[in-house]
């Protein structure tokens, strides 16, 4: 029901980010969807990746704080309207997001989008309740 | 001009009959009124009769601000809280501040060190005085205060901050002499140009600044935008607080009032008492206070000394200007810093082994305190409000320790330099 996602500490400063995909593509570790959250002093890495333990385990060797979340991978129509569908329903629910981002590959005409939200579990059960699909972690890996 | 003429101008021999006199008082009083010094003298077999001249001020042990924290709150008081009327206090190294109390007298006493400072400044009794020194448990405003009502001044409380207005009723009062820490003058300096006034619309002749080390360099800035005298004014609370010692017209060094303190210069590792000149920490006895006389006490200020008759005609001997410490103590916009208690707050906000660097620069004028710690695993959260509240927490929690804003940085592991034995915690970039 949930993606494991890891999350890294970076500081703002150069070369700090692609000293992270470095260590990832030594291991050769898929990322399949990232982002990051930016400050004016430090960043948020967010990533999606195929082998979660020995990525944490390969960021944490490089001296980088890192940790796990468990977050919601919704399926979206791909097209107008198929993203707002699904925040609708979180809507009703009054379940808030604390932050999204999106999947870098599409299953056919399907985008997915990464949530984590303030109540996961409530969550989950508004969306399965609206015929919507979310992913689990061997899923994301096949795709 | 003097305050008091017959004190600044003695004669060295009668300065040290009267030192003697009053250092005897004082021995006394310390010994039969407070358990510390009994006992640190009495394990030295020492007792007051044993001081027969002022040469045997050596023999006695030297207090420090350990002491007054082994002796918090009030232990070495050597005054009944019945005769203390006012209560200072300053950061100490750990959590605890260290208290001072003054009796009626001491009060009256520090304002006639305040009273001659201000007359080496130029001030009279119908100088309009600007105190911009905090208000409160800081020595700084209260202590310029009473001196310049002592003068009979006319005092403008502005106490820091609010420095607009400040400027403001600077111009319509027609302030003379202005009593802030240099920074702060210098951050004036710039309001002034801000607000479009020219110095030459003010009448400012004389500042008298201290409670921060500063250059030479920054005195000629000071004295070029403000166009005034800029003096050098020293003082701790644990010895009075402001007004220990101060510059004449000639700025050659800081009177230090003999008649009240007994300097002495030391090197800070042998504590051997060192020669006029040698640079060395300075130790100060007070000679002439009952709520909390200190003997020989540690200063941890670095200075020389230089009993040269001046041209002022003072005969007090002078001090030059301080620039260093010799522990780890920093001034921050007149606040005292240790390490330590930064360290204390990480600690207190969950970090075990907490790995932090202290960077002080000097903005536009103010000094600046930044706090770099290493985010641990246990401090990181994946979300950014979360990061944010633990930036928060740290600075309000310093502000509620030290009473400073500081601006805490989040670093990565193992950005701050890691070195054998004593840890590299304080950058200070403040060109000193």
């Amino acid at each position: 029901m949930f993606v494991k996602q890891i999350s890294v500490f970076l500081e703002n400063k150069p070369g700090r980010l692609s000293e992270v995909t470095r260590v990832l593509s030594e291991k050769n570790i898929d990322i399949s969807a990232i982002s990051i959250a930016d400050t004016t002093q430090f960043g948020i890495l967010r990533m999606i990746v195929n082998k979660p333990e020995e990525a944490v385990a390969a960021i944490k060797e490089a001296g980088f704080p890192v940790s796990t979340t468990d977050v919601l991978a919704v399926e979206v129509a791909d097209r107008p309207g198929g993203l707002n569908h699904a925040l609708q329903v979180l809507r009703q629910a009054d379940v808030s997001v604390e932050y999204l981002y999106s999947f870098i590959k599409r299953n056919e005409d399907k985008a997915l989008i990464l949530f984590r939200v303030e109540d996961p579990q409530k969550a989950v059960k508004a969306l399965e309740a609206a015929g919507i699909k979310l992913y689990e972690s061997n899923e994301i890996a096949s795709l | 001009m003097y305050w008091n003429k017959t004190r600044e101008c003695m004669s060295r021999e009668e300065l040290r009959f009267h030192q003697f006199q009053k250092l005897k008082d004082t021995i006394d009083r310390v010994y039969h009124n407070v358990e510390s010094y009994r006992h640190k003298m009495q394990q030295r077999g020492i007792i007051p009769e044993d001081i027969k001249s002022l040469e045997d001020l050596k023999v006695l042990p030297f207090t420090t601000k350990q002491d007054l924290r082994d002796n918090y709150p009030t232990g070495l008081f050597a005054s009944p809280l019945s005769e203390i009327i006012r209560i200072h206090a300053s950061s100490g190294t750990t959590g605890k501040p260290t208290v001072v109390g003054y009796t009626r007298r001491d009060i009256s006493n520090w304002a006639e060190l305040v009273a001659r400072c201000l007359v080496m400044g130029g001030g009279r009794r119908d100088s309009v005085v600007q105190v911009s020194y905090g208000y409160g448990l800081f020595t700084g405003g209260l202590g310029f205060h009473y001196g310049a009502e002592k003068l009979g001044a006319v005092v403008i409380p502005t106490s820091g901050g609010n420095t607009r207005r400040q400027v403001m009723l600077m111009k319509d009062l027609k302030t003379e002499i202005l009593a802030c820490t240099p920074s702060y003058a210098l951050y004036i300096a710039e309001t002034l140009e801000e607000m479009g006034i020219d110095r030459n619309e003010l009448h400012l002749k004389t500042g008298i600044f201290g409670a921060e080390p500063w250059t030479e360099n920054m005195r000629k800035e000071i004295q070029e935008k403000l166009g005034i005298k800029a003096l050098d004014i020293y003082g701790l609370s644990e010895v009075i607080g402001p007004g220990v010692a101060c510059e004449c017209g000639e700025q050659k060094g800081l009177h230090i009032f003999e008649d009240y303190f007994i300097p002495e210069i030391i090197d800070p590792v042998t504590e051997e008492p060192l020669p006029p000149g040698e640079k060395g920490e300075l130790v100060i006895t007070t000679i002439d206070k009952e709520g909390l006389p200190v003997i020989r006490y540690r200063t941890r200020d670095i200075t020389s000394i230089n009993y040269e008759p001046c041209a002022c005609g003072r005969t007090h001997a002078r001090i030059e200007k301080l620039l260093g410490r010799t522990d780890d103590m920093l001034i921050i916009r007149g606040v005292n810093v240790f390490p330590s208690q930064i360290e204390s707050v990480l600690m207190a906000a969950g970090e075990t082994e907490p790995h932090y660097l202290l960077i002080v620069d000097r903005v536009d004028n103010l000094d600046s305190l930044e706090v770099w710690v290493e985010v641990s695993e246990k401090l990181f959260a994946d979300e950014v409000r979360k990061l944010e509240d633990v930036r928060k927490k740290i600075a309000s929690d310093i502000y509620t320790t030290l009473g400073i804003n500081v601006n805490v940085r989040l670093v990565e592991p193992h950005t701050i330099e890691r070195s054998e034995g004593k840890a590299k915690r304080v950058i200070d970039k403040r060109k000193m």
